[in-house]
């Protein structure tokens, strides 16, 4: 069990979820105590940022931990969903659709990146194992990847041109919850990327394919000898990839509104951000530390102005790889391999 | 020389000096994401010794690099205390955090970047980048660069063999800091003008690719990485984005088709002198 990884052993203990909700409850109600309905507004922004961020570091932490590879097309991923989105309601395709093309429009978003990693899988891995044995090994599907981001972004700025877009959406409905305005969509999205986390959480621990998968994560060698077909079920993994940043980019879309060919960039950074501070390989790490990027991004925008955040979330990421290169919740063993 | 042409040529000579820094890590398996970070202080280090602290020319790159070597050897320890992906993020990390300090300190011009009074010209440029592309083949020739390519190729067998890894590895990242460090400095007095967002992720993930597309097996790789990628498009004059297009599809074909960069040591006995007049020895092979 030395190699073990989290994904691999899936202790989703009781104790992770009840820590985190209990974390986030905490932290509103300080933010209320001491700062005030300002500070709290920060902090209920940070946390609906912090659940795109979070979502989007499930999928780098996946890929992490069962195939050892940090894929660099999630952030086109992501963008893929939005431009494609815009692409379609602006081209008129979606009239038939009436008032829910919008909705429409993303979903079909999101299958364009589902689709888009699924073409990645077929040039960065599939096709690499079979030729190099173990591509693991080397830094081939990283570079890989490195060319797909450019390929797609390239693709999208000469479709669609690199203006930033409005994506409008019909519905805008307010709750005023002690005093603080959270929006409808905010909380929807909240909901929505925790349900997404909760059911891969779900699918990782209690499905056939979640078990295939932890199996794959701590040796896909043994695994493919105990009989898991590692060459049908590496898709699975580029099919959740997928998924995760499409419906993060979805969500991205319908809260601000805004879709460009860059939007994937720096929401891409900040989610390695994320999984570095929560510990590469692990879910609830994931989860932890996209709450904690998407706070410490809105907070210090309050008190330190709007050039501190990079300053401030790289430097905490620094700092953990320096004093504990395994994150927050991480386990040791992941990403020691040679590249 | 035509401006446009001299242009093309001080970027080049930058960007390959800047490819030979990455490439002393990766020879030694260690992979570098944060290039731009340690480009820009390079730049950062040079444009204000230069500038506001007057000092001559060359006493500001020597110290620049000095700097950036001094950088590379301390950020070494905590970077080599990670592996794999790991130290693919901590640096990438590290190049975010210079990135935002510059962005943040005024002293240096903030978000408006920094004009550099006094200028270098091409002939030093080219000179620089010779000088440094025979120091990598000369480094690689030697037993440091043999240590390299060992802990390269299995780090637990050189061990075995008793090579000092983690030595090699400090040597490599502060050489790397180094030639990094005097690629920035080279490139704030040719240009006379630096900004923090230059220095981007883009530029580190780039300069990584012209290596490992290159090859990391020898000192050619680097020197064919930055030639194909920054040459090329320019003579075929293709601009934009169908340009990065093409930069990208290059290299998922090439990791598909040849995953060890465009030179590699097979290659290179395939084609020296010894072996294509050796009797029988070209038609064996």
């Amino acid at each position: 069990m030395s190699d073990s990884t989290d994904i691999a052993v899936a202790r989703m203990r009781l104790r992770a979820p009840v820590i985190a909700v209990v974390v986030t409850l905490v932290m509103i109600a300080l933010g209320i105590a001491l700062g005030g309905k300002v500070i709290a507004h920060q902090v209920v922004s940070g946390l609906l940022l912090g659940s795109i961020y979070m979502t989007v570091a499930v999928a780098f932490t996946l890929t992490i931990g069962v195939l050892n590879f940090l894929n660099f097309t999630i952030p086109t991923l992501f963008m893929l969903t939005g431009m494609a989105a815009w692409g379609l309601l602006s081209g008129g395709y979606l009239t038939l659709a009436g008032r829910g093309a919008w909705l429409v429009a993303l979903a079909v978003g999101v299958v364009a990146a589902v689709a888009a990693s699924l073409l990645v899988e077929r040039f960065t891995f599939r096709y690499l194992k079979m030729k190099h044995g173990d591509a693991t090994e080397h830094a081939i599907p990283l570079v890989s990847s490195l060319g797909f981001l450019i390929i797609f972004e390239n693709l999208v700025l000469i479709a669609m041109g690199s203006d930033s877009q409005r994506f409008a959406v019909p519905f805008r409905a307010d709750l005023h919850v002690a005093g603080i305005v959270v929006g409808v969509p905010q909380l929807v999205s909240c909901a929505m990327a925790v349900a997404v986390v909760a059911a891969l959480s779900f699918v990782l621990k209690r499905t056939k394919i979640g078990r295939a998968l932890r199996t794959i994560a701590e040796n896909p060698d043994t695994a493919s000898l105990l009989g898991v077909d590692v060459g049908r079920v590496v898709p699975v993994v580029f099919i959740l990839t997928g998924l995760l940043s499409g419906v993060a980019g979805a969500l991205f879309t319908v809260n601000y509104g805004d879709v460009s060919p860059f939007m994937g960039d720096n929401v891409g950074t900040k989610a390695i951000a994320a999984m570095v501070l929560g510990g590469v390989g692990s879910i609830w790490g994931a989860i932890a530390g996209g709450l904690v990027v998407g706070l410490a991004e809105t907070l210090s925008i309050q008190f330190f102005g709007g050039d501190s955040v990079a300053m401030t979330v790289w430097g905490l990421v620094l700092v953990i790889i320096v004093l504990r290169p395994k994150g927050l919740f991480g386990v040791a063993a992941i990403g020691k391999g040679k590249m | 020389m035509s401006g446009y042409l001299a242009g093309v040529l001080a970027i080049f000579c930058i960007n390959l000096i800047f490819a030979y820094g990455i490439f002393v890590t990766a020879a030694a398996g260690q992979i570098n994401l944060g290039g731009a970070g340690f480009q820009a202080i390079g730049a950062y280090a040079a444009g204000w010794l230069a500038g506001q602290a007057g000092l001559p020319i060359a006493a500001s790159i020597m110290t620049a690099a000095l700097i950036t070597a001094l950088v590379g050897l301390l950020i070494s320890f905590p970077a080599l205390r990670t592996r794999g992906v790991y130290m693919v993020l901590a640096t990438f990390a590290f190049g975010e955090v210079v990135a935002g300090f510059l962005l943040h300190t005024d002293v240096f011009g903030g978000a408006m970047g920094m004009v550099v009074p006094l200028h270098v010209d091409l002939w030093v440029l080219v000179l620089a980048a010779t000088f440094v592309t025979l120091l990598m083949f000369f480094l690689m020739a030697t037993r440091l660069g043999l240590a390299m390519r060992a802990i390269n190729d299995d780090e637990d067998a050189s061990v075995v063999m008793g090579v000092n890894v983690r030595a090699v590895q400090v040597a490599a990242f502060t050489i790397g800091g180094a030639l990094t460090g005097l690629s920035g400095a080279l490139y704030a007095l040719n240009f006379g003008f630096v900004e923090a967002q230059y220095f981007n992720a883009l530029l580190s993930i780039y300069v990584l690719l012209y290596v490992l597309i290159g090859g990391t097996q020898t000192a050619w790789g680097p020197l064919a990485g930055t030639v194909f990628f920054t040459m090329l498009p320019e003579l075929f004059r293709v601009g934009g984005s169908a340009r990065y297009l093409i930069f990208g599809i290059v290299i998922v074909l090439m990791m598909a088709l040849r995953p060890e960069g465009i030179v590699t040591r097979a290659l290179i006995s395939r084609l020296s002198p010894r072996r294509l007049f050796a009797t029988g020895g070209a038609r064996g092979n």
